[in-house]
């Protein structure tokens, strides 16, 4: 049996659409939702309830709707969707919920993506009052979005039959619809929920953009976008949703809001079934009755729980033989699955549908999210915009007005309110509709609940709360709504308490003998309806999580076999294998080769900051623990920052590259950290200092050239450079060119060895890089990772921030007393170093292990404890492993650690636990290899 | 239609039909604790129960456990590096493995195990390194390698292709979540069974004192004599120090997290992840709970930037991607206070009869019991307890701090 009319509704009856619910197949047109095809096909179950099992149907006809939660499962698996706000289309494989929905194993194939949008005036809401708003904005000249969950604009009006100035209400929407469409500068969204409210104008709105399409959709447009708005002015317009009565077995399926019945019917030219009872406190659901009864729906009865039933509605109701009844209410309703029956008193009436009308609930939640006040408007029995922000206006219903030329003037002040506010001057004005309707009055009578059998008397039908839930929470000492909501879980699903949470604080300002105006609603959260992770993912998925840079050199690295390895957002080779080599193989080689001949890497990752003023120098000064403004231009002097706690937080070298101008390097992970840090006691602590630091990292390609070879090489590319010992010493750098580029190179070194940094615009990197490749070739030049970087550094006992350190090293625990300036009258730390704490001899230093077993390789983060023997936990600890090696230079492995009073304790025997035993280790000098310098200077 | 044998929802406990009254607040009390949290609840409970010290009341600015309380992701776990840290978060692991049965209230705890991510080399050092730590300090943790992960928890993409892959985990067992409603409630219904006052609605405005002892708080209801004062303000603790000339090293941030909609059973653990940075588990009803970072700036406002929910979704659709297409349902802040070693603040101040919880920052729903425990203990022997010595106010001037931020990179 079909409850489709033959006519009336935004429905193209001309094309049938297929789609299976609950495994049956039925038929719907373009236009419906697949609430209101299932509607049309008679079908009102649509799931069951989460705790007890109960049958769910539709209650409401949009977002607000508590119960009709489905899940889709082609054309792909969504969860947890109302059939309400699911526009159909062909091929849409659904079933209803019992609560929970479920996630497909497979990858999602949609794309998402999100856009910015600023504007003078945001209206949220296209119904009457948004319309006007907008229309009176953007003919000011304000660029204007307007935005409606909706498909169509028109909010209220789409769901009734009525005639503005004399026309259909359609056409009146059209008109400005159009109007708006073609105002420059004005942006209308269709099915786009504002869903967020944050501070200082900005509005996260969610637009579907492609999910009514189906099967259809395109793939390559992003399925949902999120719109990142960012207005001076915003109207809300978001209208009112009708609020249910409780009464007892109120949640049967058939059992609806009157209003959404309406829609129903107007909209998708459905009819809710065939005969109904009417149960309303307000005027609005008799509109609902009169226009069902037309449309051939037997309207059993209206109770209206008013003392008197409102004159005029009611002789419009006898004219259609519709029964009245003033001062009744229903007390309950039959089963078993839909409503077969409901009770008013002593009267029974059989029906397959109840229509329910308590009055309504303006739509705060984006105002209350503004963080504006509401206020208890006792006459409507509801919480309304209970003041006027600076920005953020409300209009129409939302404010509880309910009569649509009073709610159009509302948009008319509010929409040039905005835009005044916003800096324009009024345009033309926006001419107010007068409409027909006549069941707009207040005045209701505001009744949250039927006493009847209080545990079937559901309050959140979609969470299976119940008055007698609401009652227990009141009796338990619970005063506060946010305390009763949790208690009960009323209001915390998917619908957030759009329909119930009103009742919910009725009831228990009843309960609690209060006045509802003294009570605080519960907050209102973000978001307005749920959003998908996936849009708010966005386009910031797999690749794009997070940027992934790479150097000029990459393309080389990669074509050359390189391994990588993450280093903050960079991917630096981490070791260059050759055919059958693992990590240790090819790391020796790589280090043997760099020893013995020469080796190089790409460098340049390392963070380069350009710091330039007059007072660059007192700056690094404070900085860094060492000194820096007394360097001389053309040196370079290592350096370590710590942290106000005295702890290192980074270390690198530092370029004068001119009297008022240094370049310095940090750590390839901290270099956005070091210039944040720098700008922050730029901007809060020291703003009177001349000093401006701007990152070049990008700007260079930076190649360590490493060896005893490596001076010859560089000879061979650097023909204009005096590579000797005495004309380029140890710690300073020279301008020239390398390989026909100009360059800049460093005499430094991280390894010990004669070293080269050879840095050059990024843009001739990769030319560089190869010219030295053939330069070193018949030195056997061996590019290396940051594998072996690590293992060089280490035999020399240099530490790597990060690993070595953990924001509880001091330069002293590092052994690098003298990078600290006894000299200096303060700098970042230094109060700290006078701590009791920072003066104990038994702090945790770096040494070097040695594992008895020369071939055991202790792995890295390995406690070390005194004795051979461990005793029941908790076991004191002497510290940790921070690097492990085998070493091809000592020919065994070594590891560097940090050890509680480690100076003090070298040549000392220790342990490490290590599986089920514990490794013999004795406690070394941190520095391995080398020890005398020799090698630095080839 | 699903209607399956039993609904998702049925086997959830329900709350007792008696919680707690609201009387008025009395003239005077022993001990008056300030913040009606998870913390000055059970720091109440312990007084009352382990100490006798009943004549306690505990003042609540707004609704009881409001606060954090009633925000927080519910992480439990005790496997901090520190030795200092493992002390107090296992002697609270320890209390909540006998909780439910003590308050004799559902909190439904559930230790259904850790994992930390590690997706860096570095990351895996520093979680071998905790594990390690972790094992000598009789706490229980392992290392796991990429298909352990996957094992434990079949969702987490582990594939190397992706942008920070997983490189393994630490894991602990014993960890889990529990329902903090359930728990902050339970500690309150029986603290107030042994006859604590439990007092809302009444803000703490000023603290007095004479000669450098506490004497009395000012209240929004009163002023209420106190023979002792315990702060429990989390959040606000530097604005309540002050009003007794203490100056705390504390930054007060926004912390959000959220919740999707209920979902059948897809995620049976507690995730983290740093690099990547979220964490997720699944509540009992169905939810996916998570949450990320702090948000930068300081403020009271309870209310966290909408770019930091985006990122957090990002980081959870690359370690989950099955959550592409579950929805975000609600979204909310609480106000964390931050130290600057980011471990807490427990024991005695300057002002005779005047006690500090407070630093507890991302982390500090797990040592509710434990802390609960401890600051008792303190308040009641004005002495600290041996697990909370280490957590003094000093430390930050003698520089014995507890860094667990720098070391261990774990939050919450
Ligand atoms: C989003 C989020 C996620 C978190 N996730 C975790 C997690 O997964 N695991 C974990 O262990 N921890 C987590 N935490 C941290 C944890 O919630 C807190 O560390 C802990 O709850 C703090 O103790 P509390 O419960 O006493 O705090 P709160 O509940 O905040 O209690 C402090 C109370 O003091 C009251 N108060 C303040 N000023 C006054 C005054 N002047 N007078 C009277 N009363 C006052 C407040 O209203 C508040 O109720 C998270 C926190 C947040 C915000």
């Amino acid at each position: 049996m079909t409850f489709r009319k033959p006519t009336g509704g935004e429905i193209d009856r001309h094309t049938l659409l297929r789609f299976t619910f609950n495994g049956v197949e039925y038929t719907g047109h373009p236009g419906d939702t697949l609430a209101s095809a299932l509607l049309a096909n008679g079908v009102h179950e649509i799931g069951s309830s989460v705790k007890l099992g109960r049958p769910r149907g539709i209650v409401a006809a949009g977002s607000e709707d508590p119960t009709s939660l489905v899940q889709i499962e082609a054309p792909f698996p969504e969860p947890m969707l109302l059939a309400t706000t699911v526009e159909l289309y062909d091929g849409l494989v659904a079933r209803g919920l019992a609560g929970q929905g479920r996630l497909a194993p497979e990858p999602d194939p949609a794309r998402y993506d999100a856009k910015h949008e600023h504007c003078d005036v945001l209206v949220v809401g296209a119904g009457p009052a948004g319309l006007v708003a907008a229309l009176t904005a953007a003919r000011s000249g304000a660029r204007v979005v307007l935005l409606d969950e909706q498909n169509q604009a028109g909010g209220a009006l789409l769901g009734v039959d009525e005639y503005l100035d004399d026309r259909p209400s359609a056409e009146w929407v059209g008109d400005i619809v159009a109007e708006l469409r073609t105002t420059p500068g004005v942006l209308v969204l269709e099915r786009t929920t504002a869903f967020g409210m944050y501070q200082d104008g900005f509005v996260l709105a969610l637009q579907k953009r492609t999910d009514h399409l189906g099967f259809a959709a395109p793939a390559g447009v992003a399925r949902q976008r999120v719109w990142r708005i960012r207005t001076k002015q915003t109207v809300l317009a978001t209208g009112a949703h009708e609020r249910p009565v409780v009464f007892a077995d109120n949640d049967r399926p058939g059992i609806m809001l009157a209003s959404s019945a309406r829609t129903f019917l107007h909209r998708y030219g459905v009819l809710p079934g065939s005969r109904a009872v009417v149960f309303t406190t307000n005027d609005s659901a008799y509109c609902a009755a009169i226009d069902l009864a037309e449309s051939g729906v037997d309207i059993a009865l209206i109770a209206d729980a008013r003392p008197d039933a409102p004159a005029r509605l009611a002789t419009e109701c006898a004219a259609r033989g519709i029964e009245v009844r003033a001062g009744q209410v229903v007390t309950g309703t039959e089963g078993p699955g839909r409503v077969t029956a409901v009770s008013i008193g002593d009267t029974r009436i059989e029906c397959d549908t109840l229509l329910v009308s308590g009055g309504w609930n303006p739509v705060v939640s984006l105002f209350s999210q503004a963080r504006g006040k509401l206020r208890y408007d006792t006459e409507l029995g509801a919480f309304v915009p209970g003041e006027e922000l600076d920005t953020v206006r409300a209009a129409g219903s939302a404010t509880g007005e309910l009569d649509l030329n009073a709610c159009a003037r509302q948009g008319r002040e509010a929409g040039s309110a905005a835009a005044a506010a916003a800096g324009f001057t009024p345009g033309g004005q926006v001419p107010l509709p007068v409409s027909d309707s006549r069941c707009t009055s207040r005045s209701g009578l505001v009744v949250w609940r039927v006493p009847g059998a209080d545990d079937a008397s559901f309050v959140d039908l979609q969470r299976d709360s119940t008055v007698a839930d609401v009652l227990r929470a009141t009796g338990a000492g619970l005063r506060s709504l946010e305390h009763i909501k949790r208690y009960t879980t009323i209001g915390t699903a998917h619908d957030q308490g759009k329909t119930s949470g009103m009742i919910a604080a009725g009831i228990v300002a009843e309960a609690l003998g209060v006045e509802l105006a003294e009570q605080r609603p519960t907050t209102f959260r973000p978001p307005y309806t749920s959003v998908s992770f996936a849009a708010l993912a966005g386009r910031d998925r797999g690749e794009l999580h997070d940027p992934v840079r790479v150097t000029a050199i990459h393309p080389w690295h990669v074509a050359n076999g390189a391994l990588f390895e993450d280093v903050g957002q960079w991917k630096r080779p981490w070791y260059y294998p050759k055919p059958g080599e693992d990590l240790h193989t090819a790391v020796l080689r790589e280090c043997r080769a760099t020893r013995e001949s020469v080796g190089m890497m790409d460098g340049s990752t390392l963070g380069k900051i350009d710091v330039q003023g007059r007072d660059a120098g007192r700056f690094l000064d404070m900085l860094y623990t060492n000194m820096m403004s007394t360097l001389k231009v053309g040196r370079i002097r290592y350096g370590v920052m710590c942290g106000v706690d005295g702890m290192v937080i980074d270390d690198g070298t530092v370029i004068r590259v001119g009297e008022e101008r240094y370049l310095v390097t940090t750590t390839t992970g901290n270099a956005a950290k070091i210039l944040d840090w720098m700008e922050e006691w730029l901007q809060t602590e020291w703003p009177h200092l001349d000093v401006h630091c701007a990152s070049v990292t990008e700007h260079w390609a930076t190649i360590p050239l490493v060896g005893p070879r490596s001076r010859d090489v560089l000879a061979a590319v650097a023909p204009d450079l005096d590579v000797s010992n005495e004309a380029f010493e140890f710690m300073t750098w020279h301008d020239t060119h390398v390989a026909g580029v100009p360059a800049r190179v460093c005499r430094i070194s991280f390894s010990g060895e004669l070293a080269y940094e050879i840095n050059v615009t990024a843009w001739y990197g990769l030319a560089v890089w190869e010219a030295l490749m053939a330069a070193g070739e018949k030195y056997g030049i061996t590019p290396y990772g940051t594998e072996t970087m690590h293992v060089l550094r280490a035999e020399k006992g240099y530490p790597i921030i990060g690993q070595e350190t953990d924001a509880t090293v001091t330069p002293q625990d590092l052994g690098m007393s003298w990078a600290v300036s006894k000299k200096k009258p303060d700098f970042i730390g230094k109060r700290s170093f006078a701590r009791v704490e920072n003066n104990r001899t038994d702090r945790k230093q770096l040494v070097g292990l040695l594992p008895v077993d020369p071939t055991v390789l202790l792995p890295e983060g390995s406690q070390i404890v005194e004795t051979d023997r461990l005793p029941e936990p908790p076991v004191r600890m002497l510290g940790h492993v921070t690097s492990s090696y085998p070493s091809a230079a000592l020919g065994r492995t070594f590891a560097l650690a940090l050890v509680r009073s480690g100076h003090e304790r070298i040549g000392e025997t220790l342990y490490v636990p290590y599986e089920d035993s514990l490794v013999p280790v004795t406690v070394t000098d941190s520095v391995l290899y080398d020890k005398e310098g020799a090698r630095r200077d080839g | 239609m699903t209607s399956p044998a039993q609904p998702p929802g049925a086997h959830l406990p329900e709350h007792p039909d008696f919680l707690w009254d609201n009387p008025e607040p009395k003239a005077s009390y022993d001990v008056v604790v300030v913040g009606g949290g998870g913390h000055g609840l059970a720091t109440a409970y312990y007084l009352a129960k382990v100490h006798g010290i009943t004549n306690v009341a505990v003042l609540e600015k707004g609704w009881l456990a409001g606060g954090n309380m009633a925000r927080n992701t519910t992480i439990i776990r005790s496997n901090y590096l520190w030795d200092e840290s493992s002390g107090i978060y296992e002697h609270s692991l320890k209390l909540w493995e006998g909780l439910e049965e003590d308050l004799g209230y559902p909190i439904l705890f559930d230790q259904r195990g850790v994992l930390n991510l590690a997706h860096s080399l570095q990351d895996v050092r520093d979680s071998v390194r905790r594990v390690n730590a972790n094992r000598l300090n009789g706490i229980d943790a392992e290392w796991v390698d990429p298909a352990g992960v996957k094992e434990i928890c079949p969702i987490v993409n582990i594939s190397p292709d992706v942008r920070y892959p997983v490189l393994g985990a630490t894991y602990q067992p014993r960890a889990g979540i529990a329902k903090h409603d359930y728990v902050a409630w339970g500690y309150a219904r029986a603290a107030h069974a042994m006859g604590v006052d439990l007092i809302q609605n009444c803000e703490v405005t000023g603290l007095e004192t004479s000669g450098g002892r506490i004497t009395a708080v000012q209240t929004s209801r009163g002023r209420i004599a106190a023979g002792k004062v315990a702060l429990c303000a989390a959040g606000h603790s530097s604005v309540l120090a002050k009003m007794a000339g203490i100056r705390l090293p504390l930054a007060s941030h926004p912390l959000q997290a959220l919740v999707s909609e209920l979902l059948e059973p897809v995620h049976p653990t507690v995730v983290m992840s740093n690099a990547v940075h979220v964490y997720v588990s699944q509540a009992h009803k169905g939810e996916l709970v998570m949450g990320a970072g702090i948000d930068s700036y300081n403020g009271y406002g309870q209310r966290g930037s909408f770019h930091i929910i985006e990122q957090q979704m990002s980081a959870a659709l690359e370690l989950f991607p099955v959550f592409a297409r579950a929805h975000l349902l609600r979204t909310w802040a609480g106000i964390v206070d931050v130290s600057p070693d980011a471990s807490p603040i427990v024991g005695l101040t300057p002002v005779g009869g005047l006690y500090l919880n407070c630093g507890w920052g991302t982390g500090g729903f797990k040592a509710t019991p434990g802390v609960g425990d401890c600051f008792a203990h303190t308040i009641a022997h004005d002495k600290p307890h041996p697990f909370n010595e280490p957590f003094t106010l000093e430390r930050f001037t003698t520089g014995a701090l507890v860094d667990e931020h720098g070391a261990a990179a774990v939050a919450h």
